[in-house]
This record gives structure tokens, C-alpha cells and sequence, in this order.
């Protein structure tokens, strides 16, 4: 019997590719091993290798073929002896198990979260609307995803000021892990784009002392997971020399990389670290939902003489957004934003929550629930005062998190809520959160112990009484 | 930028030939042939796996590395403990865990070793003496120092195996562990699985010294290099390492020069080296091969007797397939269990 090959999932957030180029001719033999296609990712340009001796017999998805859907069949490989006749043979034989029940890492939230590329894929549509007072009326906008906005605020940085530098596992050469650094090295060579060894402690450290000299480092973490070796360093060091010097001795750096949960690598690769680093005075702690926000922000990072932790998420990366075209967009730290106006409710969120929080004021609408959504950006030092006028507003207020209750971000906003809008409020606080459990890896639990749309409007219309 | 990626020579240097081989009955060559075919084809089956998305999030595999796992695992006796990183699917058929409890687990499913709540880099059988499995590069090497700490404050001849890789090789908490371990003679043996890279990262951008067998030179650990290629001189080594360690000198490195074939994960391109030289590495050092072509010169089986094993192993993964692909998802209830031991 023929053998199909089929379209392969070649990363843990791939949904379609594209059909780079055959390297094999129908009618070549392959042997197991051999590479027969070329697949473009959104983050690379990957390899197929053939799973089976045989002959190629058919090429069944041309090259150039762009959005192939994974698990389409692309070509069909003969087995010894069979020859072309084989082909019309009704149906060949799909050497593939049947598809699990609940397919690999779909949790509703995330069907549109996969990470999308630049051309030659079809953008997704803008992901919220741009409601922000620091970008002028009229301002042209450039769609771009959130990976290309990070990549561009460093790089602008680094053109204004020589004392900035990236550092960091695979920044350089690899153009990155998750490839927010592409294009870095090329422009700014090796002495500015540096390749660290695994050793988080140390080069956390080493920043920290570079901007006690008066350097700007840009510090990437390839997840904030492994931020966890440098978490001594990050705090008693970066956040506390400051105040313990008397105000001698600032330390102006950036820690920045993807936060929270990425898809299916389960408990110790995906937590969101937005309460801990919000925790510690002397940080400053950002976590942007948009390509716009990054960019403005992060710049804005960069320029501040504080550390900043910046949280950015795998998922949201390939996302594209409108980004102003302006020579120097800089966001104020610290002011949060409304990103859809309301009356009847408050929902605040930020980064990846602001997915789940924007799906949910729609179906709201739908209810006639007219829900106000407030994107943090920052989290500390925290807009309470934004928070507290909409809140003044509403009478009702629902957080959103991926991170966990006890001690969470929500926790404190509700605080807050409690201290300066008491009187105004018509229901409890509602908290929309991550399970209180380490993150499973099987793709239901998964789904289950993050946040979703279904529960922020759960949440909505409870505190609404509806 | 780049250095030149290194030639052939330098990937599979200087021990090829060096030191003595153990030799292996026919058994403990059929035995090892076997176990490294199994762990390659089990390899081969979880990355088909992972392109229909049967498998998910990050899938580290060891195709090329196995004599390093079959090898050591042959001088440990019962009691003795096993650790190491994400790249773990090899070391835990070496331990004799079930393909298809492994298989299980890398799809999420019920049967898996921990119940799909920890898929690839993270699975356990304090049965089989796996401690995992664990996704935090370096963090196992104090958790297996430890390991050791109890065999010796119990006072049993047990020695732990603790594996990592030539990245890991350079984070902090490898040093302190070094150090506790040659302080209070514990009976730890580093194997440090030196496969030339960490992710993008060739061991020469990343290290000052490369011989990572010298790593323990200031804490007095002896240490030695070590054809990861050969299963014969990867054995001849842990035994002399283990007796070393069970006999209460204190720890020991191994270096083990070895090569990964595939990209670090399973979304990973690989640009940072050439196809030659894998090829070269593929076809000059593979240990499957290498073991096989020395049975059939030894005429310690013939053709058929391998073909046998060839089709029985095939027939054992694509079991492990089956049962992985048709186990159940775990209970939605199992979200909640395993936060607390009561
Ligand atoms: C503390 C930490 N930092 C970074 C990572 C991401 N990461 C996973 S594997 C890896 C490379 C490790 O290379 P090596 O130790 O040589 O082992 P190999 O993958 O070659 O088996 C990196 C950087 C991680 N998991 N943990
Ligand atoms: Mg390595």
C-alpha cells in the first residue's frame, strides 16, 4: 500500500504552513531519513524527512503552496515493488493513528492564538481596537505583529543610544528563541548582540553590574521560567541597590521575554510570573497586550533608569496589530488604558488576558451587557486611578489572569477597588483566574486550568446580577 | 559570527580507540543492540507522532545519542537511581519503563506514566529508579547529588547517575553540587552527555573549556572522556566510575562525546550546522550501526537473528503507539489531584 505524508506540526503552536520546496522528483527513491520538502513555519524554515523507504510516487501539494493545513496529505511515497498503478488504488493507506479526542493544545482562547508570521500569511484581523490618548488622531498605522514591534523598539534604541546592548541564550546567531531578536546581530554585530551560555544567575548578575557602570542592558530571558535561576540577582540586587545606596547607585536595565503559558509544555514552562515581580518595590513590571503597546513601551523601558521586567507571551508574538508610524513612539509607564469603553461593567486585564477579556465584551454586547475594558500595560507601579473612575462608573469589576489567586495581581487590584470605590460598588470583586494547580501537559486539563471567554462572561453577569 | 562549524574529526575526537572497550558476551551485545534499537525507534515514532500533532508542546528527541544511556545503565544494579534532564525518553526505556506508558504520556493520556499531567520532559518510576525528567536545565544535577546523599546516609552501596548536558554544563548549581559531592564523598557519577550543542550553541561558543571531563579538576572529582558512541567503551567506563563511586571515593565525571541528529526539539531547524556534518557523524559513529556491523563480524548472530530483533522491536512501538493513540485523555477530575499528598 502507498504512504501518505502528511503535512507536519513542526512546532508546539503550528496550525498551517507553507510548501516551501520538493527536494525530491516524483519518482525519485527516498530512503528513511531523507529530506523530501522544505516547510516554512512562521518561525523557520523547517525539513522533512521521509519516515519510509520507497519512491516518491506523487506529489500531491505543489511548492508555493502557502497555508497548508496540518495534516493534509502532501505527497505519496511507494513502497518497494509498487509502482505508479499503485496510485489509483482507491484509497492509500494513511500510516497515522486516529486523531486524539481533543486535539493538541486547542483550548477555545487559544484556536486564534497560534503564533502567525508576516507575509506570506494571510494577517489575522486587528486584535482590539486603538483607543489611546498618547497616539495622535490621524497618525498613519502599520500592521505588524508583536515580535516585529519588540525587534523594532530595540533596535531604534540601540541607533539612539550606544550604551544599550542585548544579551541572552540564543539572541545572536539563532536570531533569537522565539526570534524577537531577528535581524539584531546583523545590524549591531557581535560586540552589542551577545550570545550568553546557559547560566541565567551569572548573566542576570552581569547586567546588573554592566548598569551599575552606567550600560543600558536589554536582558532576554528565553522564557521568564528560567528567570526563576536569576530571581536573587533580580531582586535583592537590580530592585533594592538603589534605595540601599541612598540613591547613589541606579541600575538601568531591561529583563525582558515570553511569560505565562505557551501551548501543551506543561508545569515548568508555563506560569505567569506577573504577581511575583509585582510584588517588589523598586521594579517596575510591564506586560502588554498589542504590537503598539510593545513598541511604545518597551522603548520606554529601555529609557527608564529603573529595572523593568517586561512580560511578553509566546502566544500573542504572531499576532499582528496596527503599530503608529511615528519616528519615536514612546507609552508613559504606568498608565493603563481603556481599550473598550463601558457602562455596565469593568473588566481589567493585560497581556494575554486582554484575548479572553475583548471575546467576552463581545458576547456580552450580545447579552446587553455593555462591559468597559481596561488593559493594564503596566503593573507596577499600577494605574489605580483608572481603574477606580471606571470602577466609579460601573458599580462591578472582574479581573482576568493566567497566573493563580492566592496573592494574585487581581487580588490586589480588588484591593484597591475595596479601598477607593467601596461605596460605588454593586457587587463583589469577581476574580477570572488560572486553576490553583501546576500546569498540566495533556491538551484537556490544559484547557481546564487556564482562564477562558466562558468564564469571564460567567463572571460579568454574576457581578451584573444576570 | 560563526566559526566554521567543526569538521568531522573534532565532533568524534580523540577517544575513538583510546582506552580499552570493554568486550561484551554475546548476550550483553544482543542486549544492548536491542535496547538502542528500541530507544531509536521509539524516537523516530514520537516525532511522526508530534507531526500528526498526536504529540504536543516541546519533544526533545536522543536519536544518535543511545549507547550512552544502554551503556551505563548496564553496570547499575537494583536500587541504584537514575536522573536527568528533558531529553528523557531514552534514558526511561533504558530504566525498563514501558514504551507504552512513555508513549502514553508524551500523547497526555491516561495510561501515561504521570497520568498526562507531565508529557515529555517530566515523567517518574521510583520503581524503575527514574527520578525524571525535568525541564529546568541543570536543576537535576543537585536533586541526583541528593539522590546520592541518601544512599550514603543510609549507608547502602548505591550509587545515583546523574546526567546534563554539555549546556547545562555551565550553569552555577552544577559547581555547588561538585563541590558538596567531593566534600562529603557522595556516590554520584556525572555523566555529562556532550553532544556538541545546547540549542543553537556549539560547545566552543559557550565554554571556556571544553574538555568538560575537567570540569571537576578543582574540586579533586576524576574525570574522564569517553567515546559516547560506543556502547562497549561507554560501559568499560561507568564501571570503573561506579566501582569508584560504590566504594566510597566520592563522585566522578564522564564526558561522553556524543552527537544528537535531530534539531534540539522537534521545532528547532537545526541552521547552525551543516548536513554533512551530520551525515558524516550518521554514517561513520552511529552506535546502532557500529554494534550491529560488529555482531555480524564477531558472528555473534547472523542476518536473521537481527532482522528478528529489528521486527520484534518495530512491532514493541508501534504497540506503544496503538495504546498511546487510543488511551484515554485523563479524567477531567485529575486536574485537581496530586497538589497535596494527604
Ligand atoms: C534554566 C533553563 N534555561 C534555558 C532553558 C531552555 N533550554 C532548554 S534545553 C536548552 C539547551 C540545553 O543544552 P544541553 O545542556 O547541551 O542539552 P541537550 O539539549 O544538548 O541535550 C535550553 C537553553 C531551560 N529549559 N532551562
Ligand atoms: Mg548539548
Amino acid at each position: 500500500m502507498p504512504i501518505q505524508v502528511l503535512m507536519p506540526a513542526l512546532s508546539p503552536t503550528m496550525e498551517k504552513g507553507n510548501l516551501a520546496k520538493w527536494l525530491k522528483k516524483e519518482g525519485d527513491a527516498v530512503k528513511s531519513g531523507d529530506v523530501i520538502a522544505e516547510i516554512e513555519t512562521d518561525k523557520a524554515t523547517m525539513e522533512v524527512e521521509a519516515a519510509d523507504d520507497g519512491t516518491l510516487g506523487k506529489i500531491l501539494v505543489p511548492e508555493g503552496s502557502v497555508d497548508v493545513a496540518v495534516n493534509t496529505p502532501i505527497a505519496v511515497i511507494l513502497n518497494e515493488g509498487e509502482d505508479s498503478s499503485a496510485l489509483k488504488a482507491p484509497k492509500p493507506q494513511v500510516q497515522r493513528p486516529t486523531p486524539p479526542p481533543a486535539p493538541a493544545a486547542k483550548s477555545g482562547a487559544k484556536d486564534s492564538a497560534v503564533a502567525r508570521p508576516q507575509a506570506p500569511f494571510a494577517a489575522p484581523a486587528p486584535m482590539q481596537p486603538l483607543l489611546d490618548p498618547d497616539i495622535p488622531e490621524g497618525t498613519e498605522m502599520v500592521t505588524m505583529t508583536m515580535r516585529e514591534a519588540l525587534r523594532d523598539a530595540m533596535a531604534e534604541e540601540m541607533r539612539r543610544d550606544k550604551d544599550v546592548f542585548v544579551m541572552g541564550e540564543e539572541v545572536a546567531e539563532y536570531q533569537g528563541a522565539y526570534k524577537v531578536t531577528q535581524g539584531l546581530l546583523q545590524e549591531f554585530g557581535p560586540q552589542r548582540v551577545i550570545d550568553t551560555p546557559i547560566t541565567e544567575h551569572g548573566f542576570a548578575g552581569l547586567g546588573i553590574g554592566a548598569a551599575f557602570a552606567g550600560l543600558k542592558p536589554i536582558v532576554e530571558f528565553m522564557t521568564f521560567n528560567f528567570a526563576m535561576q536569576a530571581m536573587d540577582q533580580l531582586i535583592n540586587s537590580a530592585a533594592k541597590t538603589l534605595y540601599m545606596s541612598g540613591g547613589q547607585m541606579g541600575c538601568q536595565i531591561v529583563f525582558r521575554g515570553p511569560n505565562g503559558a505557551a501551548a501543551r509544555v506543561a508545569a515548568q514552562h508555563s506560569q505567569d510570573y506577573s504577581a511575583w515581580y509585582s510584588h517588589i518595590p523598586g521594579l517596575k513590571v510591564i506586560a502588554p497586550s498589542n504590537a503598539a503597546d510593545a513598541k511604545g513601551l518597551l522603548k520606554a523601558a529601555i529609557r527608564d533608569p529603573n529595572p523593568v521586567i517586561f512580560l511578553e507571551n509566546e502566544i500573542l508574538y504572531g499576532r499582528s496589530s496596527p503599530v503608529p508610524k511615528i519616528d519615536d513612539f514612546v507609552l508613559p509607564i504606568g498608565k493603563a488604558k481603556i481599550a473598550r469603553p463601558g457602562n455596565d461593567v469593568t473588566i481589567i486585564a493585560w497581556s494575554m488576558g486582554m484575548t479572553y477579556a475583548l471575546k467576552a465584551a463581545e458576547e456580552l454586547a450580545g447579552m446587553g451587557i455593555d462591559a468597559e475594558i481596561i488593559d493594564l500595560r503596566t503593573l507596577r507601579p499600577m494605574d489605580t486611578a483608572t481603574i477606580v473612575a471606571s470602577v466609579q462608573k460601573t458599580g462591578r469589576a472582574v479581573t482576568v489572569e493566567e497566573g493563580w489567586q492566592q496573592c494574585g495581581v487581581g487580588a490586589e487590584i480588588a484591593a484597591r477597588i475595596m479601598e477607593h470605590a467601596f461605596d460605588y460598588l454593586d457587587a463583589p470583586v469577581a476574580r477570572v483566574s488560572g486553576k490553583d494547580v501546576p500546569m498540566p501537559y495533556a491538551a484537556n486539563l490544559e484547557k481546564l486550568a487556564l482562564p477562558s471567554v466562558a468564564e469571564v462572561v460567567e463572571a460579568a453577569k454574576a457581578v451584573c446580577y444576570r | 559570527m560563526a566559526a566554521a562549524p567543526p569538521s568531522s574529526a573534532k565532533i568524534m575526537p580523540a577517544t575513538n580507540g583510546k582506552g580499552l572497550p570493554a568486550t561484551l558476551s554475546r548476550e550483553e551485545e544482543l542486549a544492548a543492540y536491542r535496547m538502542m534499537l528500541t530507544i531509536r525507534r521509539f524516537e523516530e515514532k514520537a516525532g511522526q507522532m508530534y507531526g500528526m500533532g498526536l504529540i504536543g508542546g516541546f519533544c526533545h528527541l536522543y536519536i544518535g545519542q543511545e549507547a550512552v544511556v544502554v551503556g551505563m545503565q548496564m553496570v547499575l544494579k537494583p536500587g541504584d537511581q537514575v536522573i536527568t534532564g528533558y531529553r528523557d525518553h531514552g534514558h526511561m526505556i533504558a530504566c525498563g519503563m514501558d514504551p507504552r506508558g512513555v508513549m502514553a504520556e508524551l500523547a497526555g493520556r491516561s495510561h501515561g506514566y504521570s497520568k498526562g499531567k507531565g508529557g515529555s520532559m517530566h515523567m517518574f518510576s521510583v520503581e524503575k529508579g527514574f527520578y525524571g525528567g525535568h525541564g529546568i536545565v541543570g536543576a537535576q544535577v543537585p536533586i541526583g547529588t541528593g539522590l546520592a546523599f541518601a544512599n550514603r546516609y543510609r549507608g547502602n552501596d548505591n550509587i545515583c547517575v546523574t546526567y546534563f548536558g554539555d549546556g547545562a554544563a555551565n550553569q552555577g548549581q552544577v559547581y555547588e553540587s561538585f563541590n558538596m559531592a567531593e566534600l562529603w564523598k557522595l556516590p554520584v557519577v556525572y555523566v555529562i552527555e556532550n553532544n556538541r550543542y545546547a540549542m543553537g550553541t556549539a560547545i566552543t561558543r559557550s565554554s571556556a573549556e571544553t574538555n568538560l571531563s575537567r570540569r571537576g579538576l578543582s574540586f579533586n572529582i576524576p574525570g574522564e572522556q569517553v567515546d559516547g558512541m560506543d556502547v562497549r567503551a561507554v560501559k568499560a567506563a561507568g564501571e570503573k566510575a561506579a566501582a569508584w563511586c560504590r566504594a566510597g571515593n566520592g563522585p566522578y565525571i564522564l564526558e561522553m562525546l556524543t552527537y544528537r541528529y535531530r534539531g534540539h526539539s522537534m521545532s528547532d531547524p537545526a541552521k547552525y550546522r551543516t548536513r554533512e556534518e551530520v551525515d558524516e557523524v550518521r554514517t561513520h559513529h552511529d552506535p546502532i550501526d557500529t554494534a550491529r556491523r560488529r555482531i555480524l563480524e564477531n558472528r555473534l548472530a547472523g542476518e536473521d537473528e537481527l532482522k528478528k530483533i529489528d521486527s520484534e522491536v518495530r512491532e514493541l512501538i508501534n504497540e506503544a503507539s496503538e495504546f498511546a493513540t487510543h488511551d484515554p485523555e485523563p479524567d477531567a477530575a485529575e486536574l485537581y489531584t496530586d497538589v497535596y499528598r494527604d
